[in-house]
């Protein structure tokens, strides 16, 4: 038995990983969903064949979508969390006993229901009593609501499919809207690297830019994505993620993390030069 | 066995029969199936490019159909319930200019709606027939023209009993109908012709629960937008005949202007589209209404905005409203039609079908998927609290009743001189001026110039509608007749 997952991560690059078992695979009205069971990053979950979470790297990704926007604001009670079928994200944020309400919108229910029952890791936390679940599209739901929410997590897909209307310009205005005087959006804001990804940053750069005063984007290392090299935005409407981080008080709070710290909090919001760039360009 | 006939593809089951022959082809066109112009092929697709034909004995003559086209228009006239349809592949507009040009020769009457598309205003110039105008009804309060009301249809037949055909535009551009099966009959009584520039309406033979087709009421011609709501190729349309129309004449006239090289990518265009149409066309309408009204409905949750509906209905002027269309009075947020058009291409990669002073338009078909209906609903929401302006910033203008002082033909070909805009007010125009989309003049040849016309003009000009109709490209200047007529 010798069997191959391969994901374009460019038209000229492949990616494989080495599977044991195909553990589900199901369509819903939006995207055909999978899980694998591969040999070095446990359990993976692809939609529509791109790879989303992996159980052995999702860390990464779900403490730094999260935790930059808590450290820089302590006094979050009110998320919103757009996307984030596998619920690692939601994760990250139960652990802040601070937080009182997370309104969680997920276009497709197939996929949280798909991730509670094979990737427990980390679905697990959607059952906290403080989360409510909302199956409806985000910009849909985002576009009612006015000044209201602390932090909104834009968690979502690429901006084709599914995904797609939650990387355009009417989305992040409706963004602005939903979120309080002092308000954060955090979203996925794709990679620098490939031509395709580097495409939706600036494209999400440029059109975010026109909205906060503050907009910033800092950058993790995500094995499993395209180049590794991947991109989350920090966008506000007063706080600086830099000036307003208060490293001890979020420290005090001894979370346990592997990957986030307070130094890379800070570091993270260095970017390389070929990165500035084009971000530059788009402002 | 309707239905199976239905099944039918006359024209693409010739063309794969053709291609599957690999005739070596000695004939135009002469990228040879592509192989000649490799850049063309590779930006269209082979497949595309190895479809496009010349006529020949198995494919059948646009001009003079014998075989394969024969069949698929006779296909079409079944499925449309019309005694005969033509596929036409210059456009609706060629299919409304044979209908006014069957009906009419020079100096005969034809009554008609001003607020016809320009294509039957000029059918009016190439035929030297002379229109009588019925003003349309035109809604108080969203100042957009309505359909014909019966009475003044009746007083125009009654004035002009000679006239050989009336002309209604059923829908309008905003899906607005008149009562075509009262004006069909009126018209009847009197021997009129009766033709319907149906360009808007191609679902109403389809689809349940939406307004009447002309065939259905009896009327005598139709012009069928297929390219609009029926998803065949840009420029495709059907001509539909019924009753005492004869064939061979509409035949005729349409071979006086039509291409001798049909393409055969237009009309297995039609041929595909008719079929799925008849086999799947009232899902499809009903998806298309269901999208439609899911749109217009969240459209009126922002506030400000007004995409109307059915409750406009009066049973006259406005007899019936096509629930496919999203037609969104924008005024209240302060901003013109035209503005928010423009906002939405500019800023939110939205293009529209066209705005004007009022309104919107927002073309709603099969392709569309609800994640973009979304998108057109959260940009409007947007643009609310971003560009709203005071509501009394767009001014409606009152529908102008033209002064027709002679026929557009006259007019067109008279003896003229070239004046600046702004100073051309008490001339007769011999040029059509109008905002494109959606292409109704506002000024047609032989209208005399007010200054109330030079005042909406620029007022569309500054709130920046795309103007068009004059020989100056600029629409600085017009031609006007040099006889001054009182």
């Amino acid at each position: 038995m010798n069997l191959w997952y391969t994901e374009n991560h460019s038209p000229n690059v492949r990616f494989s990983l080495e599977v044991e078992e195909h553990l589900y695979t199901g369509k819903s009205d939006f995207q055909k969903i999978d899980i694998l069971q591969t040999s070095e990053f446990g359990r993976v979950l692809t939609l529509d064949g791109l790879v989303m979470c992996t159980e052995k790297d999702e860390f990464i990704y779900h403490e730094m979508i999260t935790h930059v926007a808590m450290a820089t604001n302590p006094n979050i009670k009110k998320v919103l969390v757009i996307g984030a079928g596998d619920g690692g994200t939601i994760r990250e944020l139960t652990a802040y006993p601070t937080i009182e309400q997370i309104d969680m919108v997920e276009i497709d229910k197939m996929v949280v229901d798909v991730c509670r029952e094979y990737l427990p890791q980390t679905a697990s936390k959607l059952d906290d009593p403080r989360v409510n679940l909302y199956f409806e599209d985000g910009l849909k739901f985002v576009r009612r609501i006015e000044n209201d929410y602390d932090l909104i997590i834009v968690d979502s897909t690429d901006p084709f499919g599914p995904g797609e209307g939650l990387f355009t310009k009417e989305f992040y205005g409706n963004c602005y809207k939903a979120l309080k005087e002092d308000g954060i959006l955090v979203n996925q804001h794709e990679s620098p690297f490939y031509a395709e990804d580097a495409l939706g940053m600036r494209k999400a750069h440029q059109k975010i830019v026109g909205f906060f005063p503050v907009c910033k984007v800092y950058q993790f290392h995500m094995p499993t994505y395209p180049s590794g090299h991947w991109l989350f935005g920090f966008a506000s409407k007063k706080f600086d993620p830099i000036q307003d981080l208060d490293a001890a008080a979020w420290n005090d709070l001894e979370l346990k993390t592997r990957y986030y710290n307070t130094d890379i909090h800070v570091g993270s919001f260095a970017l390389p030069n070929y990165v500035k760039e084009q971000l530059k360009d788009v402002e | 066995m309707t239905h199976l006939l239905q099944q039918k593809a006359p024209i693409m089951e010739a063309l794969n029969q053709y291609k599957s022959m690999r005739v070596v082809p000695f004939d135009v066109p002469g990228h040879k199936r592509g192989r000649g112009n490799p850049e063309l092929a590779a930006f269209l697709g082979e497949q595309c490019l190895s479809m496009d034909v010349n006529s020949m004995k198995p494919l059948d003559n646009l001009c003079h159909p014998v075989s394969v086209i024969k069949e698929a228009e006779e296909l079409a006239a079944q499925a449309f319930n019309a005694k005969h349809a033509f596929f036409m592949v210059n456009g609706t507009t060629s299919a409304v200019q044979a209908m006014i040009m069957t009906a009419c020769k020079a100096g005969d009457k034809i009554i008609m709606p001003r607020n016809v598309h320009r294509s039957a205003i000029n059918a009016l110039i190439l035929s030297g027939a002379v229109p009588v105008y019925v003003n349309p009804g035109v809604h108080s309060e969203l100042g957009i023209a309505l359909g014909m009301a019966v009475k003044d249809v009746e007083q125009a037949i009654l004035e002009n009993t000679d006239a050989k055909a009336i002309l209604i535009n059923n829908p309008t551009y905003y899906g607005i109908c008149s009562n075509l099966q009262a004006l069909t009959d009126l018209a009847h009584q009197h021997d009129m012709l009766v033709l319907v520039d149906e360009a808007h309406g191609t679902h109403f033979y389809f689809g349940d629960n939406l307004p009447t087709s002309a065939m259905s009421v009896g009327a005598d011609m139709a012009s069928v937008s297929m390219h609009k709501s029926g998803g065949s190729l840009t420029q495709s349309s059907f001509l539909l005949i019924n009753n005492d129309v004869s064939e061979g004449y509409t035949r005729q006239i349409i071979n006086l202007t039509q291409t001798t090289s049909g393409s055969y990518l237009l009309l297995s265009s039609l041929d595909i589209s008719r079929r799925s149409l008849a086999l799947n066309g009232k899902d499809i309408f009903k998806k298309v209404a269901e999208m439609a009204h899911y749109t217009r409905t969240e459209i009126n949750k922002i506030g400000g905005y007004y995409a109307y509906s059915k409750e406009l209905i009066n049973g006259d002027t406005i007899f019936d409203f096509d629930v496919t269309k999203l037609s969104v009075d924008t005024r209240d947020v302060g901003l013109a039609g035209i503005e928010v058009y423009d906002i939405l291409r500019d800023e939110y990669d939205i293009q529209i079908e066209f705005g004007d002073i009022g309104n919107i338009l927002a073309y709603i078909s099969v392709g569309d998927r609800h994640l973009d209906l979304e998108r057109l609903v959260a940009a409007l929401a947007e643009i609310k609290r971003r560009y709203s302006k005071d509501k009394n910033s767009v001014f409606i203008h009152e529908y102008i009743r033209p002064q027709v002082a002679f026929t557009p033909q006259e007019a067109f070909y008279a003896p003229k001189q070239k004046l600046p805009i702004s100073e051309s007010a008490g001339y007769i125009s011999s040029e059509f001026v109008m905002c494109y989309p959606p292409g109704i003049p506002i000024l047609a040849p032989g209208e005399r110039i007010t200054k109330e016309i030079l005042d909406f003009i620029q007022y569309s000009k500054d709130k920046g509608c795309f103007l068009t109709g004059t020989e100056d490209s600029d629409i600085a200047n017009i031609n006007v007749l040099k006889e001054l007529v009182e």
